[in-house]
């Protein structure tokens, strides 16, 4: 069964920019990340295609300004997923092979023009220090 | 079913003796089974609908894809909609801020066309549909978004064991890599999928597609990929440019044939052509 088109159209656009974006389902599911969320990731899309929460969630670890583990509900997409709106938030997270960066993340419903809810897409982007 | 195409020219009606062999008029479609009427668009072709003995129970129903005028400039000349005895249903997609009344009230109303939706003899109901079900005598419907440009669907209409699939504006190929293989990231591929008739988009060439790329028409090409992938059983390319005349429609027919060998028939639509599936 093929994707809602609002869903299909957001990977198509992702796929075109530069920045790292993610694509979820409405339950948080992976259901596309371009190229430069590989990096963000570890993973290639080619080789994994879609996952479920519990595979790409464990790929990093979050942590708060302060070096606090950041629970799930905070972050942004998972806020966007439970609430339906805009959130953004500037942290630190630590991939699978040891690597820290801080990085500010922007997601936003995909909700289509029936007031369906589709999911929602996440935007990272790394933030230096000041 | 008996499906009726009385108009395959897209975007503006052409009156060239060069485009009379595949017509001029824009986008309409009927079809007809066991005296029930559905009408898919009501571009100029509107108007060569042959409505006699084929209302039944007074009742009209037109699906529209979208509001672009080449689909919906005929709509103002559909005698039905002027017959106080005649129930005319128009089934159109939702939009996010206003109501279908609401966008096709502006064109039914000054400058644009002198009579006021509201002023409109017959008993007029409105269907918004997105990703939608629904039945209308022995056809059961099937709708959902596809990309072009506003909010635009395609119809899956089957009655018995046969599937008509009609999307005439349609552009699945738009992105960086274009048309994606998986059906799952496929629009329109839901609509299509192994439908015994397809009448898709297919406005331009390839060359002319490069140039054209994000304005919500398919490349030929690009339309015998999409019915590949959904494995339709026959295919017809409509909503012809109305630049190409019957000559070029001819040369880019027979190029396409010795190109592209398909596993399935597929042939340019043509005005008053008739199918029985």
């Amino acid at each position: 069964m093929a994707y809602p088109i609002e869903i299909i159209l957001s990977r198509q656009l992702a796929d075109s920019l530069a920045l790292p974006i993610f694509i979820t389902d409405v339950t948080g599911n992976l259901l596309f990340y371009n190229e430069p969320a590989e990096d963000i990731l570890g993973k290639r899309y080619e080789d994994t295609a879609e996952m479920s929460v519990d595979q790409w969630s464990t790929a990093f670890k979050n942590k708060d300004e302060k070096g606090n583990p950041l629970p799930p509900e905070e972050l942004p997409l998972v806020m966007t997923l439970n609430d339906r709106l805009p959130h953004h938030k500037t942290f630190w997270i630590e991939n699978l092979m040891g690597k820290a960066e801080r990085i500010s993340v922007t997601s936003y419903p995909i909700i289509g023009r029936a007031g369906n809810f589709f999911g929602a897409v996440a935007i990272f982007w790394r933030t230096p220090v000041e | 079913m008996k499906i009726t195409l009385r108009g395959v020219r897209g975007s503006i009606p052409t009156t060239s003796p060069a485009t009379k062999e595949y017509g001029g008029d824009t986008s309409c479609v009927e079809v007809e089974a066991d005296g029930c009427l559905l009408v898919l668009d009501a571009g100029s072709g509107i108007q060569n609908l042959n409505l006699a003995g084929k209302i039944k129970n007074n009742r009209v129903d037109i699906l529209l894809t979208h509001l672009h005028m080449d689909h919906i400039q005929g709509l103002g000349f559909f005698k039905p909609l002027f017959s106080v005895d005649t129930e005319v249903h128009i089934w159109g997609p939702a939009s996010a801020t206003q109501s279908l009344r609401v966008r096709l009230g502006r064109y039914f109303s000054p400058p644009l066309f002198p009579v006021y939706f509201r002023n409109l003899s017959c008993k007029l109901v409105l269907h918004e549909i997105e990703k939608s079900s629904f039945s209308i005598g022995p056809f059961t419907i099937q709708s959902c978004f596809v990309t072009h440009p506003g909010p635009t669907v395609g119809f899956r209409i089957r009655e018995g064991e046969k599937v008509f699939t009609y999307i005439p504006d349609h552009e699945p190929a738009l992105g960086r890599n274009g048309m994606l293989k998986d059906l799952r990231w496929l629009s329109g591929s839901d609509l299509a999928l192994e439908a015994d008739l397809l009448l898709h988009d297919a406005q331009y060439t390839m060359e002319e597609y490069r140039d054209r790329m994000g304005w919500g028409h398919s490349a030929m090409e690009d339309t015998l990929q999409f019915a590949s992938l959904t494995r339709v059983k026959q295919l017809l390319l409509t909503h012809h440019d109305p630049m190409h005349s019957d000559a070029q429609l001819h040369t880019i027919y027979d190029e396409l044939k010795e190109k592209f060998p398909t596993a399935f028939p597929f042939e340019m639509a043509v005005e008053g052509e008739e199918f029985e599936l």
